[in-house]
């Protein structure tokens, strides 16, 4: 299990010192946790924070009991703690089979390889030679960076807004894995998503806004207020819209 | 020969028996070993240091070797040798270079290759320069290759430069006739304080011919590389010069692409970037449990693969 406890994070901008993230705390049991809430709002940094990417100026994070608020990247991700980035990361030279392998911690055969690619959609024998870069879209990019997260298998798996640019085609596939990751994974998934189709497979929804946990609960308790806000919201521009 | 100068061989030409095609190995300003084929000679060049590669029109298949090794110390030499390759040839040839230098003088290996590519014909010239022992003296190379391509032929050439070389200056002069093809992929890193240069001139005389020069390294430590490239679009052609180099360290890295069209229907671009390695990428290989230390080797393997 993983907790967050009273963690904060502020950083410094043009106006000075921003609270980012203040006193979140949180407890994160094996299963589907969505987390969701307005732009700006927090959430890809609490992702962060997580996976040791930002450092909280506050607060304690706990992975089935151990305190690993100062262990490094590597040191979490040698715990179990794996992160999809939402902006995939690209590298000349290496190809998608070396980062499947390192992924997986070794070197693993191109089958298998393959068949990481084949769950996350891609025709694998076209891809698994090709360097990760910028020939492949970000579509593609994004489908091999959820890919490295399969292959580590790890008891916490990160997905910051996976679906952000991928087109509606790729996007069932996308929800097909999650499932197929839901049932089969185990462990802690984390998606920090806006999307309705991705809160609907969830077991437990997360609100982060201003920098605070609104909400959190099961889905079918937090869902219709946070669906019912939504289209108060809408509704709230399509009228101002009208009398412009 | 010894241990160290076998280890040479294996490094630089792959050779860890005795090859099956035609080969010349030189060891320490002579030769050491020889084979000629059917359809490849190699003999003395007459009134200067060197050999002549005497490839018949039509060969296929076929692999020369023609590795260069010093392990004695202050032993300097030029050599000059001409690649001969018939018409319609599909061929290979690795050079390459290695010293090992364990004294306190410089050991050096200059060179001139000409190569004289025949019509329709096929090269491929594989050249990796490694250096080696941990003596004082410099190890130094400075290989100049000269390279004209007939009528509708076609060379790639990769060299390779990874480590242990003090001091090069790679000096590459190409003409390309109609129809011709030169690709040539440079790959190098340096450290320490030592020293790379690499200067390119392509002159595409012939009507569609193209040239790709790609030039990939990572410089280290106090170490320094200038990259100078130059296409001349002389015809109808199409000309690409890219260099794409990782810095580190204390290092410096000049980079020269220079494109000049001489015609109208010439197509020339070039691609010059300089960088350190991005944090974003060390963080992503860290997330799959690699130390920060672990990552940038393998992102500088990666870039140099």
């Amino acid at each position: 299990m993983l907790e967050l406890k009273n963690i904060s994070f502020s950083a410094e901008t043009e106006d000075g010192e921003k609270q980012i993230l203040k006193d979140v705390n949180l407890k994160i049991d094996d299963g589907f946790v969505v987390i969701t809430g307005p732009n700006g709002g927090g959430k890809s940094t609490l992702a962060k924070i997580i996976a040791g990417i930002i450092t909280p100026t506050a607060g304690q994070i706990l992975l089935d009991g151990e305190d690993i608020t100062n262990l490094t990247i590597t040191e979490r991700a040698k715990k179990g703690i794996s992160f999809a980035f939402q902006q995939p990361v690209r590298f000349k030279g290496i190809t998608v089979h070396d980062l499947i392998s390192l992924a997986a911690g070794e070197d693993i055969s191109v089958t298998k390889a393959c068949g990481y690619l084949s769950q996350v959609g891609l025709c694998a024998r076209d891809y698994i030679n090709r360097e990760v870069n910028a020939s492949l879209s970000g579509g593609e990019l994004k489908r091999i960076e959820i890919a490295t997260v399969l292959a580590r298998g790890t008891k916490v798996s990160i997905f910051d807004e996976p679906e952000a640019g991928i087109d509606l085609w790729s996007f069932n596939s996308l929800i097909k894995v999650f499932e197929k990751m839901h049932k089969t994974l185990g462990g802690s998934i984390i998606i920090i998503s806006h999307q309705e189709r991705i809160l609907n497979i969830a077991d437990k929804v997360v609100v982060i806004a201003n920098g605070s946990v609104k909400d959190e609960g099961k889905k079918d308790d937090i869902l219709p207020s946070l669906l019912h806000a939504a289209d108060a919201a809408c509704k709230v521009l399509t009228d101002a819209l009208e009398e412009v | 020969m010894n241990n160290t100068e076998l280890d040479l061989l294996k490094m630089i030409a792959d050779i860890d028996s005795t090859p099956s095609g035609a080969f010349n190995i030189r060891a320490n300003g002579a030769l050491s070993a020889r084979h000629v084929t059917e359809n490849v000679d190699i003999r003395e060049k007459e009134g200067v240091s060197g050999i002549e590669i005497i490839i018949k029109p039509n060969t296929v298949g076929e692999k020369i070797h023609i590795p260069v090794i010093i392990s004695e110390s202050g032993l300097t030499e030029m050599v000059y040798n001409d690649f001969i390759i018939g018409d319609n040839c599909d061929v290979e040839i690795v050079a390459g270079c290695g010293i090992h230098n364990c004294g306190s003088e410089e050991s050096r290996h200059d060179g001139i290759h000409s190569f004289f590519v025949g019509k329709n014909a096929k090269v491929k010239y594989v050249e990796k320069h490694v250096g080696e022992g941990d003596g004082e003296g410099g190890k130094n190379m400075n290989p100049t290759t000269v390279i004209n391509i007939a009528d509708g032929g076609y060379m790639e050439m990769e060299t390779t430069q990874i480590k242990g070389i003090d001091s090069t200056k790679r000096i590459t002069k190409a003409a390309l006739a109609d129809n011709a093809t030169l690709i040539v992929k440079e790959k190098l890193m340096t450290h320490g304080s030592q020293y790379a240069e690499t200067d390119f001139t392509v002159d595409m005389n012939g009507e569609n011919c193209s040239a790709n020069v790609i030039s990939r390294s990572v410089a280290k430590d106090k170490s320094y590389q200038l990259f100078v490239s130059r296409i001349n679009g002389n015809n109808i052609c199409s000309g690409h010069t890219e260099c794409d180099a990782i810095i580190m360290d204390d290092a410096h890295v000049s980079a020269l692409p220079q494109i000049t069209a001489n015609h109208i229907d010439a197509a020339l671009i070039h691609e010059a970037a300089i960088g350190k390695i991005a944090g974003e990428q060390l963080i992503k290989l860290m997330t799959l449990g690699l130390s920060e230390a672990e990552a940038e080797e393998q992102i500088v393997n990666g870039f140099l693969k």
